[in-house]
């Protein structure tokens, strides 16, 4: 499906400068224009290497690796509990995320199940750093478009959130707080109450974030029909998260394919758009939002009594053999492959970051568009720099 | 018209040049401190600044010294000479536009009986200058922003004409002053309390105005010259120090000069209701009454800019072609049957 489609829109773009040449007898010579890797766009060091064409977008290869840590052969020497502190810095806007798939799959392999209460504080925190990291995305979407005023109300918000994070964990980005077989400490007294004040406030954020730009004509001008990247060519790709599920492919690894935390428990919804393009995506992650605040709030008035640790061992040794574990992050499945060799370390881990999966299509979706609607489109796709390059 | 002071020509043109001199950077000053520093941090839920001076009055003379300090790069590639006038260029069309603006009957540094087509053309040359400036950088970004600035400025060009035409029409006159008078001296329905601002019956017109204007002064949302998140500055994106400061201090203070340019034509500009059109002690209060109004109007222009994302350069091409200028026509077209009707 793929090559037809690449095949079909090569096709346009060849005729389209074939009309060119003949209707105005001039051969413009394409443009390379580097976009990063210093551009405020890319958030980090991406470059997108584009031929232009005018404004117009020939061809867009996005080059990576500026910004590559090596934390696969880092994690290889060092122990499980140290590894979770490299982990944090994939995703750095929703850290506990990250670590959330390493731990269940170490977990799995040394067959230990972290009690209940643990669970559900996971969950809780999980979804916290979903609501902290989505909410930035939509208040950045503001200024690619060039409104320059979401993003000041996004820091603001989502600064609540992160002092909810803090509360708990100690650490505001990087909290490091997951163990195999539970968590580093209990939820503080009168947690959950300023908790439940958050996510009202956070769902006052998304209803400012409707009103600022998801109503606005000029947002929809710029996002609708822009980017569309069809379902199939969506799977072929490999995206996931919102990107997927705004291409209208219902699918949550959270509801699919839930490694025993405590999402079944409560009462929720994925949400998906038709259209695929750049808005769909914008409104599906702010659903998403709303939809992550309301998990929240639910999971905060049904937190089950009991201990927050299992029993493991002090010095923990993963008994030999192997484990892959994926979790539905806040920029799609995030997966950890372990292999162990029964050491105090992993004697591999593979890491499958969805921002690495969802920049693949880049070349595919930038084929004739605008620059200025490059910008928007990376914008919608939603990397995180840190989790291209890892 | 009698002069201000009974003073020879050419002091009399030293004290105007003066003052058309030290107006640009205090407006802009005025702009940026109210508008960009203290009403965007209000829009934003930020303090701003608030510790140099006075309510962080001070700030920006902070950073005018800033400006000052910093090393003036030339990029190797540079057409050096072109790469050098053109903030002088785009400065010299915000200075004189200066000229013709009428702060009172006689606080005006030249009355020209063209006034408004000569402000009007004035006005353009900054196209010029920002061309330069994106050729001359020679940076891809610089380029796109100043091609894209070449295509958006001379677009909106037209529907700014076409809107002020309503006016002219209506007031007989393309004298500025002349405009004032007549606002001044109109009547509401037999009522003449506070004359005719025109606004009132070229409302079309000055929603045009304003839409154009806000184009030509490249704010959002019609700011792709420059749009900071995908051309990174665009046509000033090489510029640094004090040439980078000519550039911004040329945004700002056309920005002041085309809300006083709006003041003039659709509020009454000077004129304050009771006192006659010719009165010598409006030379004292019509400043203050023009700074008012200025202030509304660029209340309103930095009011959309904080708010509005940006248009795509296309979809503001065909706004400007499909929309604006039909409109525009349309205004002038029933301007024209209501004059000779009544």
């Amino acid at each position: 499906m793929t090559a037809t489609s690449d095949r079909e829109q090569m096709a346009y773009i060849s005729s389209q400068a074939a009309d060119a040449r003949v209707n105005v007898e001039l051969d413009t010579g394409d443009m390379t224009l580097n976009i990063g890797p210093q551009h405020p766009a890319t958030h980090g060091t991406l470059r997108i290497a584009c031929q232009l064409d005018g404004e117009q977008v020939v061809v867009a290869e996005p080059i990576m690796g500026y910004m590559h840590r090596g934390y696969e052969k880092l994690c290889e020497v060092r122990t499980y509990p140290q590894c979770t502190t490299l982990i944090n810095r994939i995703d750095w806007l929703g850290s506990f995320a990250n670590e959330v798939p390493f731990i269940l799959a170490a977990e799995r392999l040394m067959e230990v199940e972290a009690p209940p209460r643990a669970q559900w504080i996971r969950t809780i925190l999980f979804e916290l750093s979903r609501v902290a990291n989505l909410a930035l995305f939509l208040g950045d979407m503001g200024v690619q478009i060039g409104a320059l005023t979401p993003v000041f109300f996004a820091f603001r918000d989502r600064e609540r959130v992160l002092n909810q994070i803090e509360e708990v964990t100690g650490g505001r980005f990087h909290p490091n707080f997951d163990r195999i077989g539970g968590l580093k400490d209990d939820i503080p007294k009168g947690w959950i109450e300023e908790t439940h004040s958050v996510m009202v406030k956070m769902r006052t954020f998304c209803d400012e974030m409707e009103d600022l730009l998801v109503g606005n004509e000029i947002f929809q001008a710029r996002c609708r029909g822009v980017g569309v990247i069809p379902p199939e060519v969506a799977l072929s790709y490999g995206l996931s998260g919102a990107n997927l599920r705004a291409s209208g492919v219902d699918w949550d690894l959270r509801r699919d394919a839930n490694p025993g935390l405590a999402w079944d428990q409560v009462d929720w919804r994925v949400w998906t758009h038709p259209d695929g393009d750049s808005f769909a995506r914008y409104w599906v992650r702010l659903q998403e939002t709303r939809e992550a605040t309301r998990i929240v709030d639910q999971l905060l008035d049904g937190i089950p009594s009991g201990p927050i640790m299992a029993k493991v061992p002090r010095i923990i040794k993963v008994p030999a053999g192997e484990a892959y574990l994926s979790t539905e992050n806040p920029l799609g499945e995030m997966g950890y492959y372990i292999v162990s060799k029964g050491d105090l370390g992993p004697f591999r881990v593979k890491i499958r970051t969805p921002s690495f999966n969802n920049i693949s299509i880049v070349p595919w979706v930038m084929k004739g568009v605008y620059v200025p609607d490059v910008i928007t489109i990376l914008g919608s796709l939603y990397f995180i720099l840190g989790d291209i390059d890892r | 018209m009698t002069t201000l002071l009974a003073l020879p020509y050419w002091q009399e043109t030293g004290i105007k040049l003066g003052l058309a001199l030290a107006i640009i950077p205090t407006t802009s000053l005025i702009l940026v401190y109210l508008f960009l520093f203290k009403m965007m941090a209000f829009m934003q839920s930020r303090l701003g600044p608030n510790d140099t001076g006075p309510y962080g009055t001070l700030q920006l003379i902070a950073e005018a010294i800033k400006f000052l300090q910093k090393e003036d790069i030339h990029p190797a590639q540079a057409d050096r000479r072109v790469f050098r006038m053109a903030p002088v260029v785009v400065l010299a069309s915000t200075f004189l536009l200066y000229v013709v603006l009428p702060a009172g009957p006689d606080a005006v540094v030249q009355n020209l009986d063209t006034g408004v087509f000569y402000a009007m053309a004035v006005s353009s040359i900054s196209v010029l200058g920002i061309l330069m400036a994106g050729w001359s950088s020679a940076n891809k970004y610089a380029l796109l922003g100043g091609l894209r600035a070449a295509g958006q400025l001379i677009a909106y060009e037209l529907p700014l004409i076409l809107a002020v035409m309503g006016v002219v029409i209506q007031a007989e006159t393309l004298n500025l002053q002349g405009i004032v008078e007549a606002q001044a001296t109109g009547e509401i329905f037999g009522f003449g309390g506070i004359g005719n601002p025109f606004i009132l019956t070229q409302f079309l017109a000055f929603l045009i105005f304003m839409i154009a204007a806000q184009a030509e002064l490249t704010q959002t949302p019609f700011d792709m010259p420059v749009a900071e998140t995908e051309l990174v500055g665009g046509f000033h994106i090489e510029y640094t120090g004090f040439r980078f400061l000519l550039f911004f201090m040329a945004e700002f203070g056309t920005a002041f000069a085309f809300a006083a340019l709006a003041s003039v034509m659709f509020l009454g500009g000077w004129w304050i209701p009771g006192f006659d059109v010719d009165d010598n002690i409006l030379n004292v209060l019509g400043p203050g009454v023009m700074l008012g109004k200025i202030l509304l109007i660029a209340f309103f222009i930095f009011w959309v800019r904080f708010t509005y994302p940006r248009l795509r350069e296309d979809q503001l091409q065909k706004f400007a072609w499909k929309v604006l200028i039909p409109l525009a026509l349309v205004n002038i077209v029933l301007t024209g049957i209501f004059k000779v009707v009544f």
